[in-house]
């Protein structure tokens, strides 16, 4: 491997995402302070970070549902950053919100028929995604109350799927989901990278970002402290950027801009995150043992 | 016998309350807006079709025609203006926004129309009619007639928000309208949407009232905005079946209590209203979880 690790993205031509210099305010919070990222097509794009480390503002900024107080957002070439949530979802930036967020008063079909009310043209459809998941055909007339947890995150993606996105967004897929069933919305993924698709995700459970994306950032309060290809980084790479734990880095393969004095004060109790062990951090394949969430 | 007939001509203008009510509890459904000034835009619409009339002499049935779009048309731009602002601040804003609207629309009235009561007159024997059910039940085919308005324009509404597309938009949009944004729906155009379907309702409300009794500026608030929130609560908040039902309750109770004494009438149905308010908040018909 040689220079840094993103040269051979560039060859991709250019960035279908293009973010700069992010700053979104809750208030008085600063959530994400000057983030930058670049998602070039094909690509799976994951954020990690720790609870509030601001992944889930940086998405819900990208699908419109935050407003910067800086920064730009670039889809395609086109600036975006002031368009309306609707409007990026029809030029092709849509997202799967966390927490499901389904239509509980309508049905699994009638929840797929909203996504493709103002769809772009294109290979998803209802058919195509009951092709993919065979039980939504005969339980599609249930409302989505009735389903569990897994099925809710599958027919949330569906629901995404058939308005034809680009760039999918993704956020927090596994939140609240059994292992197995990580496992098996994950082991979607490469079917619906075939369509063309670019994937955005956002995941807190690092040893599923590193086995199915291609590029990982990770973010440590509200600013940027790792990008890189899995490949080219280590497990104690990744902990360091997760955590905070700079000066760790000998690696010349990835930029980390780490803070030094953040330390080992932000591995408190309640943080969940799960990186993998031993020395190859993409090789990594045992699930993370997320039982205290369990299904809901 | 008496008591038949009262309780039969209860359920009539539970239809008439009915008309009333829909509206409100479809926008207070979807949008979250209580809409104050729902009374007097019905007795707009009254006024309009009173107009209509006067000056193009064409037949009541007509002016519906007219009425309907144009309340229509005036509720889908209210909605993305001044509602459409108010929301945007809170929705506790709304209801300052329409009590303002209210104020505003009654002293409009008052102003130009003065304080007279008017009707709208058919010109047809609808109003005057009647027929005989056996010996001693007569009902007036103009609230027969109002009351099949009231179950079709219910039915109408049913089949329009289950089956078709913008239907479909405004249940969704009504779960959760930020989860319709990111599949591209634009919730103020659906909310436009319902607001128009909810005035629709309201020129219906309008004109019909204005056909069976008399109308007067202060009517919106006095009379159709107390009565619709009554049936709205009785039959449960969101629900539209619920509103037939609760102006059913409500009419029947009305005539009731007239029955026991001609002074009571209005008092029999507010007691009901409290008594549901007191011992079943959600409404008659439990449609509980919505979310």
């Amino acid at each position: 491997m040689t220079g840094p690790g993103n040269s051979q993205r560039l060859e991709n031509g250019s960035p279908l995402l293009e973010v700069s210099e992010l700053v979104v305010h809750h208030g008085q919070l600063r959530a994400l302070d000057g983030v930058s990222l670049r998602v070039f097509p094909g690509e799976v794009y994951a954020i990690i970070g720790a609870n509030g480390a601001g992944k889930s503002t940086l998405l819900r900024t990208i699908s419109g549902l935050h407003h910067p107080s800086g920064g730009s957002v670039l889809f395609d070439g086109q600036d975006v950053t002031r368009l309306r949530p609707e409007r990026r979802a029809t030029a092709g930036i849509v997202m799967v919100p966390e927490g499901r967020r389904l239509f509980g008063s309508l049905t699994v079909e009638e929840n797929l028929q909203v996504g493709t009310a103002y769809a772009r043209q294109g290979p998803w459809t209802i058919e195509r995604v009951y092709e993919m998941f065979g039980w939504m055909r005969e339980r599609h007339g249930q409302r989505t109350a009735q389903l569990s947890g897994g099925e809710q995150q599958a027919v949330a993606i569906g629901r995404a799927l058939v308005a034809n996105p680009r760039v999918l967004l993704l956020d927090e897929l596994s939140l609240g989901l059994a292992p197995v069933v990580v496992q098996r919305i994950y082991g979607m993924l490469p079917q619906i990278l075939a369509t063309g698709l670019t994937v955005l995700l956002v995941e807190q459970d690092v040893s599923q970002a590193l086995r199915v994306a291609s590029h990982i950032h990770c973010l440590l309060e509200g600013r940027t402290t790792l990008e890189a290809r899995p490949a080219d980084v280590t497990a104690d790479q990744v902990e360091a950027a997760y955590f905070g734990l700079a000066g760790t880095m000998s690696e010349p393969e990835c930029q980390v801009r780490g803070e030094g004095e953040a330390g080992g004060a932000r591995r408190r109790a309640g943080d969940t995150a799960r990186l993998p062990g031993g020395t190859s951090p993409a090789g990594a394949s045992q699930p993370s043992e997320r039982s205290e969430r369990g299904e809901p | 016998m008496a008591w038949v007939n009262a309780i039969i001509q209860g359920v009539l203008t539970g239809g008439l309350y009915a008309l009333f009510a829909c509206g409100l509890s479809l926008m207070f459904g979807v949008m979250n807006v209580v809409n104050l000034a729902h009374g007097d835009l019905a007795v707009v619409a009254g006024y309009v079709a009173i107009g209509i009339i006067a000056v193009t002499h064409v037949p009541v049935l007509a002016s519906f025609l007219i009425v309907v779009p144009v309340m229509a048309l005036l509720g889908y731009v209210l909605q993305r203006t001044i509602l459409q602002g108010a929301l945007d601040r809170s929705v506790l804003t709304t209801l300052l926004v329409t009590f303002g609207l209210s104020v505003v629309i009654e002293n409009g009235l008052l102003q130009f129309f003065t304080a007279n009561s008017r009707a709208i007159g058919t010109g047809l024997s609808l109003v005057t009619g009647s027929f005989k059910l056996g010996s001693q039940i007569q009902l007036g085919y103009l609230l027969v007639v109002i009351f099949a308005t009231a179950v079709v324009v219910l039915l109408g509404l049913q089949y329009f928000l289950s089956r078709s597309k913008y239907g479909r938009l405004i249940r969704a949009v009504a779960d959760d309208k930020e989860a319709a944004q990111l599949s591209g729906v634009d919730y103020r155009h659906v909310f436009g949407i319902a607001a128009a379907l909810a005035f629709g309702t309201v020129a219906l409300a309008g004109v019909a009232y204005g056909m069976y009794s008399q109308l007067q500026p202060t009517t919106g608030t006095d009379t159709i905005l107390l009565f619709a929130f009554a049936a709205v609560v009785i039959g449960g908040l969101g629900s539209l079946w619920g509103t037939l039902l609760g102006g059913v309750v409500l009419g029947v109770a009305q005539q009731i209590g007239a029955q026991i004494n001609i002074s009571d009438e209005v008092l029999a149905g507010y007691i009901v209203f409290l008594a549901v308010l007191v011992l079943r908040p959600q409404g008659l018909t439990t449609r509980r979880a919505q979310s």
